[in-house]
């Protein structure tokens, strides 16, 4: 709309302002072809071909990479792995998120202090929050199974064994993503006219489920939308637990994407496989803001 | 037909004393417009009424029943936001049929998806639809009940509002500033539209509005507000000509009423800058204000306020001729007819003496006799 | 909501419910914190006590301090974070100001690339910037920490939203004072884009801070490595089963973006919130 307007003006152009407007977007629009465009114009490129790092030459293979990746068992389990961990992650921390938005928002008391307490993971160094939840998870020393023990109950091995691993990364994934969505959620409700939540009562809403039907559901679903979306993209980057905790282990059974292609890529060297891998990362995030923007969004805009 | 009894309602807000014992009544089917400078609590007092805010003494009562401690859907009032506070994503049709839904159908019935095959949903739905449908053509919105309330003008969406209002039958209408967000044009007409509903359903209104011609023009009776107080509930004709306090005076009438400050003499003469206005009275002697209303006012050789001219105000259907008192300094504004001229420099004032207002020192009108002997 | 008599049971519930989930949510800290207090062998009893029974003690940190290069680790981190956010704002504002109020020809053009750049995860050009930064010899470099980073689609983006917000008045009303494009960036715009220029601030910092993707890309050893690499590597290479001396590492690590957290809550809260939204 504003495009459109600033469009159709008749072109009064001062001198000197299109000079000045590529200069000021010089060293923005330098740094942007060097380290962002052509970069990924090369991983694209990289994808289709056999390029190892140290390697005298390299060749175009075509879609031999992604004829690999289709037989490769490990990237099947990688990718498996991720849609799991999305999908436990992204559905838990967006609903857990608005219920606790709803809870915070419904009285004033206490609202500043639960906010701060529940994004302090967003602040927090993931890395060492990893280690500090290994230590938690700790299978002997771990003071979550010393008190499942006082009640009889004999944990397992979170972190190390392959049936849990994946349940207990996307645990923490969860504690972490949490904060973020709460933020988002108390930031639309608080967007929410005060008003119609009055007319709501005046037109007859009695209970606190009807009020959240008539009102405050429909008139958060951009931002429902808009969480739903960025939570589903951050968790598929999930990288820094794994690296951390599990290394994919064991036996691959905390395989995720991002890993995958990072130890073919920097500890393998298989810059074009790794390449490969980047691209179909980069093909579900598209996936997922395509959703957003194409399907969703009319869904939720009320215009 | 029910009516609207507020009794000794007083409200803090932390420090702040908002509603001061405030009491006034609405007959039954009676209009009345709640008038006041913004933050005089007239806003505060109509969402206590319809029980979106808590009082914190005094007592309620509408159509016959104590509402103080009902929450607000049990009130039975329909209220019109200043902002409208249309469900952005309803349909014109469905916003109007809210609060038939929330009323005729039981909470069953509203489930989505499967409330729609429970046992006698789809009749009373059908009804809904029908009684809202009525509601909006009689708005002449009969068009427009697919359209979301962003596909709408400002005067349709404050129809909507409307039609969401009348569409069942309230004990009482509660309108907080209704037609503060039209234009000038829009709001005269819809001022006249909101004066016909009233007339076709005769429902109780309680009106809030900053706009005295608003109030003027549509109310039975008008009640004039300032700093948490009622000051004056009365006809609009007799808030007008007959103001009970220097306050309601200077709030009510467009431009300002001229205010003199006057003394009570110990035979009741009331005197201006040490000459007789030809009036005397009642009650104490002691400081006084003479208010006179622009167009009480008039260029008389023989009248007793000597002023000189500062300048001529052309507006059309009248002209404003801005002088001051030659003695006080006091400004002073006359309504002429639209051709008058003003002769430069000093002249004299004369006034309509049956008209004249006195307020005493505590701003409390002051009963006045007009003495045979001066200039009429 | 302003219910009449309302009533005081839902109000202790929820306290109470969210106090519960709240302190759950901090166990990793509480747990951390204790461990980072206890002698070793109290720590391997697995004991449910959260207050060392010796009274605590400062020797986990001790030995962190000694066998760490702690303050590197930190030097690093705030080093990469100025670098990255300097060049990001020095970039990003000029750029943001131009698409937002200036017409020349391209403009639309380029915007269109600054939202074909938001769709695109930092971590697709790092391959290829790898091999960029390995040819040119700049592993374990600060240069090769920063430089990926400091043109920022997002920072542009949000910059062009705000400042489109600006009346155009105000750019007029400098030109007729005499002011050039430069200096009205300078003296006009980046003023009144403060607040803006905060929340992306903080967005950035916690952004780079926490990072571990990159840094463990193109650094080894202990001499570059951030915050977060630091950690790593000790975990993996010296501590291994030493918890205690592990979650000092974390304690320390963690504080002073937690720290800077606390002390300025609402803006932090208000920062990723804005910056979240609009990307």
């Amino acid at each position: 709309m504003s495009e459109a307007v600033a469009r159709a003006r008749p072109t009064f152009v001062p001198r000197g302002e299109g000079w000045a407007g590529w200069m000021l977007c010089l060293p923005a629009v330098l740094s942007y072809l060097l380290l962002l465009l052509l970069p990924t114009l090369a991983a694209v490129l990289l994808a289709f071909t056999d390029y190892e790092l140290g390697a005298p030459g390299l060749a175009w293979i075509g879609l031999g990479n992604f004829q690999e990746l289709l037989d490769d068992r490990g990237f099947r389990i990688s990718l498996r792995n991720t849609l799991i961990y999305v999908g436990i992650v992204a559905p838990v921390s967006i609903a857990g998120a608005l219920a606790l938005a709803l809870l915070i928002e419904a009285a004033t008391r206490g609202r500043a202090l639960f906010r701060a307490v529940f994004f302090l993971p967003m602040v927090s160094l993931p890395v060492a929050m990893a280690t500090a939840w290994q230590y938690l998870l700790h299978p002997t020393i771990g003071p979550l199974n010393a008190a499942l023990a006082q009640l009889g109950i004999a944990g397992p091995a979170w972190l190390t064994s392959s049936d849990t691993v994946l349940l207990s990364l996307a645990f923490i994934g969860i504690w972490e993503a949490i904060g973020f969505n709460l933020v988002l959620f108390l930031a639309g409700l608080t967007a929410i006219p005060r008003e119609l939540h009055q007319a709501a009562e005046v037109d007859g809403v009695k209970s606190a489920w009807e009020r959240f039907r008539l009102v405050t559901w429909p008139l958060l679903g951009p931002t429902t939308l808009f969480v739903v979306t960025i939570t589903m993209i951050r968790s598929v980057r999930v990288f820094d637990s794994v690296a951390v905790l599990t290394q994919g282990g064991p036996n691959r059974a905390s395989e995720v994407l991002l890993y995958t292609m990072y130890t073919e890529g920097f500890t393998f060297f298989r810059l074009g496989y790794s390449a490969a891998i980047t691209l179909v990362f980069l093909i579900i995030v598209l996936g997922l803001m395509l959703l957003q923007t194409r399907v969703l969004d009319k869904r939720v805009h009320y215009g | 037909m029910a009516g609207i009894v507020i009794s000794g309602v007083r409200k803090r807000f932390g420090d702040v004393q908002v509603l001061r014992d405030v009491s006034l009544s609405v007959a039954p089917g009676e209009f009345v417009a709640l008038v006041g400078p913004s933050g005089c609590g007239k806003t505060t007092l109509m969402r206590i009424v319809a029980g979106i805010e808590r009082h914190d003494a005094g007592s309620l009562d509408i159509g016959g029943r104590q509402v103080g401690g009902l929450r607000a859907a049990d009130r039975d009032v329909a209220m019109v936001f200043q902002s409208y506070a249309l469900y952005p994503h309803l349909t014109v049709a469905e916003n109007i049929a809210v609060p038939l839904t929330m009323r005729r159908l039981s909470s069953w019935q509203r489930l989505p998806l499967l409330g729609r095959f429970w046992p006698g949903a789809r009749a009373t739905r059908a009804g809904i639809a029908a009684d809202a449908a009525a509601a909006a053509d009689s708005l002449g919105l009969g068009a427009m009940l697919g359209r979301r309330p962003a596909q709408l003008s400002g005067g349709q969406r404050q129809r909507v509002a409307l039609a969401r209002a009348i569409v069942r039958s309230p004990k009482a209408f509660l309108m907080d500033e209704p037609l503060s967000n039209l234009d000038a044009a829009l709001r005269v007409q819809t001022r006249r539209e909101i004066v016909d509903i009233h007339r076709r359903v005769g429902a109780t209104t309680l009106y809030v509005t900053h706009d005295q011609s608003e109030a003027l023009t549509m109310a039975d009776r008008v009640a004039v507000m300032q700093a948490g107080q009622i000051l004056q509930v009365d006809t609009p004709e007799r808030i007008y000509a007959d103001p009970a306090d220097l306050r309601v005076a200077t709030f009510i009438g467009s431009p300002r009423i001229n205010t003199l400050p006057a003394e009570i003499r110990a035979d009741g003469m009331v005197m201006v800058a040490g000459l007789a206005m030809g009036l005397r009275a009642e009650g104490a002697a002691g400081e006084a204000t003479l208010a006179l209303r622009p167009e009480d006012l008039r260029p008389d050789p023989a009248g007793t306020l000597p002023v000189v001219t500062e300048h001529l105000e052309f507006l059309g259907e009248c002209t404003l001729l801005h002088a001051r008192h030659a003695g006080l300094g006091t400004a002073l504004t006359l309504r002429l007819p639209p051709g008058a001229t003003a002769a430069q420099g000093p002249f004299r004032l004369g006034f309509s003496a049956p008209r004249a207002l006195v307020f005493g020192a505590d701003g409390r009108r002051r009963a006045v006799r007009v003495l045979e002997a001066a200039h009429v | 909501m302003a219910e009449p008599r309302a009533n005081p049971w839902p109000c202790a519930l929820r306290l109470a419910f969210l106090a519960l989930l709240g302190l759950l949510f901090l166990m990793p800290y509480i747990w951390m914190i204790s461990a980072s207090l206890k002698p070793l062998d109290e720590i391997f009893r697995a004991s449910l006590n959260l207050l060392p029974e010796t009274g605590g003690t400062l020797r986990n940190y001790a030995r962190v301090f000694e066998n760490v290069p702690v303050l590197t680790y930190l030097w690093n981190g705030v080093v990469v974070c100025a670098g990255i956010l300097f060049f990001q704002l020095l970039f990003a504002v000029p750029a943001g100001y131009a698409l937002a109020k200036l017409h020349f020809p391209g403009r639309d053009w380029l915007f269109g690339l600054v939202m074909l750049g938001l769709l695109v995860p930092y971590h697709v050009p790092a391959l290829p910037l790898y091999v960029g930064f390995s040819w040119l010899g700049l592993l374990n470099t600060y240069t090769a920490l920063i430089t990926p980073s400091i043109i920022s689609v997002f920072a542009i983006f949000l910059f062009r939203q705000f400042f489109k917000a600006l009346p155009d008045e105000l750019i007029h009303a400098a030109r007729i004072d005499g002011m050039n494009e430069l200096s009205i960036v300078w003296r006009v715009i980046l003023p009144n884009a403060l607040p803006a220029a905060t929340a992306f601030a903080i967005f950035s910092v916690v952004a780079h801070w926490n990072d571990l993707f990159w840094p463990l890309i193109v650094v080894t050893g202990a001499e570059r490595a951030t915050p977060a690499l630091g950690v790593l590597t000790f975990r993996s290479e010296e501590a291994g089963d030493d918890f205690g001396a592990l979650m000092a590492a974390s304690v320390i690590m963690t504080a002073p973006l937690v720290l800077a957290f606390l002390f300025a809550q609402r803006r932090f809260v208000e920062g990723i919130a804005t910056t979240g939204l609009k990307g």
